[in-house]
């Protein structure tokens, strides 16, 4: 069965598609078929459009052109209801981890079930934490068991982070889309993470797309890689085809555009800017 | 030392300055007439003695026995008023806030375009606010005072009309400019618009909403005795009495229960943003 298909799918950015149809598009012509509970990485360098995708994936951005199916159906054929009971099933771990800096961790991992429960349950959760067994079983796999009552403001960068990943576990959905998820983490904790989002995944069948920046990790990890570059797939591989070559060319002029100087000529400069003072 | 050019002598900006000045005097001075200001009679001496006497007064506030119970009791009462009139006020609110708040929006997940009916309803909602806090309390206290007679259930009525309008649309502003990450994942992710509501925005400006509220119930105290006046019950109902007595002693004693409520209020708002942190 399909997770995905997308033949030949243009997605353009909120504001442009008002303005023209000319805008430039953020994703070009993708065709992309995922297999349920496959595992690939994303990778490309910034701006390639690896969120923009995700977010398409996630049903939270509306294609512009070309055909689009998720679990079989197309998510924006469907009417409001049953596209926003759809959402339920794809979970989108966005880079920046989506805490309120005011709220408890458990409140804020519990919060991956809210699609399940009523707004009376909601409500009581907020007073008395529904289920925090499960809440603190997710945190520890992720090394972060003791802050089970701490309020997020008290984390560090790396431990939000992986308490946004946490709520992942917790969320019954069927394709898990997580964006950059180790932008804040040390390599130890990089393997952690992606060992468990990766056995996560395997574990209950979903299929898992994540992008990452760590070329080798993605290389070590997942058995397939979709590369992006300017809003295009450079290429779609099994791991094993992919050369270093590849890698060379994928992220070729992404160096900073003018090579620092070298040092004699940057003491020119500086002596000509004190000329003119 | 340079001498300044003659051409340059005249300020260019000088004519218009002047031109402005007579335009304002030139409409200023009829309203002047029309509203009969007369800033001189202060200065009479029959009223400047009445003032002295009634002003002497207060340098020792009443503090009669009978008359410190009547105080509490219409004190009680009016801080009963301020507070039924906001809680009624907040019934309204809260949904209002619900419906209009823009972020909160399914149908605009993913296409940023509301769909016709919600934004129809949204500016429905919106008009209805509008017309219930642009009649002012006072205005409404005089209407209810004329259909259900003298006393304080005008006085709440009318409070709960108007706040309810004030209440609604600074509600839904304090929780759009909020940070919305965090809502948006969450409906991204499938949960409801309650859930996100509640799990998202609310942490982030709990306490902007707090001592909104708590803002919002001190300018219901004053607008109660104001609206005792016009015979809605409470302190400024008995303070109206005194002011035609021209009780200087009573008048202040009231005014010092005032300070203390809105000082009270202060403190109160004061330990719950702590709380809230």
């Amino acid at each position: 069965m399909h997770t995905y298909q997308l033949r030949n799918l243009t997605v353009r950015h909120p504001g442009a598609s008002a303005s023209a149809a000319a805008a430039p598009a953020a994703l070009h012509a993708i065709s992309l078929t995922v297999q349920q509970g496959e595992q690939l990485a994303l990778i490309g360098p910034s701006g390639a459009g690896k969120t923009t995708l995700l977010a398409t994936l996630a049903c939270a951005q509306r294609p512009a052109e070309g055909g689009f199916e998720a679990f079989g159906t197309d998510p924006w054929a469907l009417g409001e209801g049953a596209r926003h009971r759809l959402r339920a099933q794809l979970f989108l771990a966005p880079q920046t981890p989506p805490l309120p800096p005011r709220q408890r961790v458990v409140t804020a991992v519990l919060a991956a079930r809210l699609p399940q429960w009523s707004v009376w349950r909601a409500l009581v959760s907020l007073v008395k934490p529904a289920d925090p067994q499960a809440a603190w079983q997710a945190l520890s796999r992720f090394n972060l068991g003791d802050k089970l009552y701490s309020r997020v403001d008290r984390l560090s960068g790396g431990e939000r982070q992986r308490c946004g990943l946490a709520r992942l576990l917790l969320s019954p959905a069927k394709a898990l889309l997580v964006d950059e998820p180790l932008s804040a983490l040390d390599p130890a904790l990089s393997e952690l993470t992606l060992a468990t989002l990766r056995e996560e995944a395997a574990s209950r069948g979903a299929t898992l797309i994540c992008s990452l920046h760590q070329v080798e990790l993605a290389l070590r990890h997942f058995p397939r890689i979709v590369a992006l570059r300017d809003g295009r797939i450079e290429f779609d591989l099994p791991r094993g085809q992919v050369t270093q070559q590849m890698i060379e060319a994928l992220y070729q002029g992404e160096q900073p555009a003018s090579a620092p100087l070298p040092d004699h000529e940057a003491l020119a400069v500086k002596l000509g800017i004190g000329a003119c003072l | 030392m340079a001498v300044f050019p003659a051409h340059l002598h005249a300020d260019p900006a000088w004519r218009g300055r002047l031109i402005a000045c007579a335009l304002a005097v030139v409409v200023v001075w009829p309203m002047l007439v029309v509203s009969e200001f007369k800033p001189w009679l202060l200065w009479d001496w029959q009223s400047l003695s009445a003032t002295g006497r009634f002003l002497s007064d207060f340098l020792v506030p009443a503090h009669g026995a009978e008359f410190l119970q009547m105080l509490l009791r219409e004190t009680w009462q009016t801080v009963a008023i301020a507070t039924a009139g906001l809680t009624l006020a907040l019934l309204g609110a809260i949904p209002a806030t619900l419906i209009i708040n823009e972020k909160l929006s399914i149908s605009a997940l993913g296409t940023g375009r509301m769909r016709l009916p919600a934004r129809l309803l949204r500016q429905g909602v919106r008009w209805l606010l509008v017309l219930l806090r642009s009649v002012p309390e006072l205005v409404w206290a005089l209407l209810f005072v004329r259909i259900i007679g003298l006393g304080p259930t005008a006085g709440v009525l009318a409070i709960a009309l108007t706040y309810c309008g004030m209440l609604g649309k600074v509600y839904a502003e304090i929780l759009e400019s909020s940070d919305s990450h965090a809502t948006d994942t969450l409906m991204a992710n499938g949960s409801g618009r309650l859930g996100a509501l509640l799990y998202g925005a609310l942490p982030e400006s709990a306490s902007e909403l707090m001592s909104y509220t708590v803002y919002r119930w001190e300018c219901a105290i004053r607008g109660s005795v104001v609206m005792g006046f016009v015979g809605a019950g409470g302190l400024g109902q008995r303070m109206d009495e005194s002011m035609k007595m021209l009780a200087g002693a009573e008048v202040s004693s009231m005014l010092l229960v005032f300070v203390a409520l809105v000082a009270l209020a202060d403190l109160f708002s004061k330990i719950l943003r702590r709380r809230l942190g």
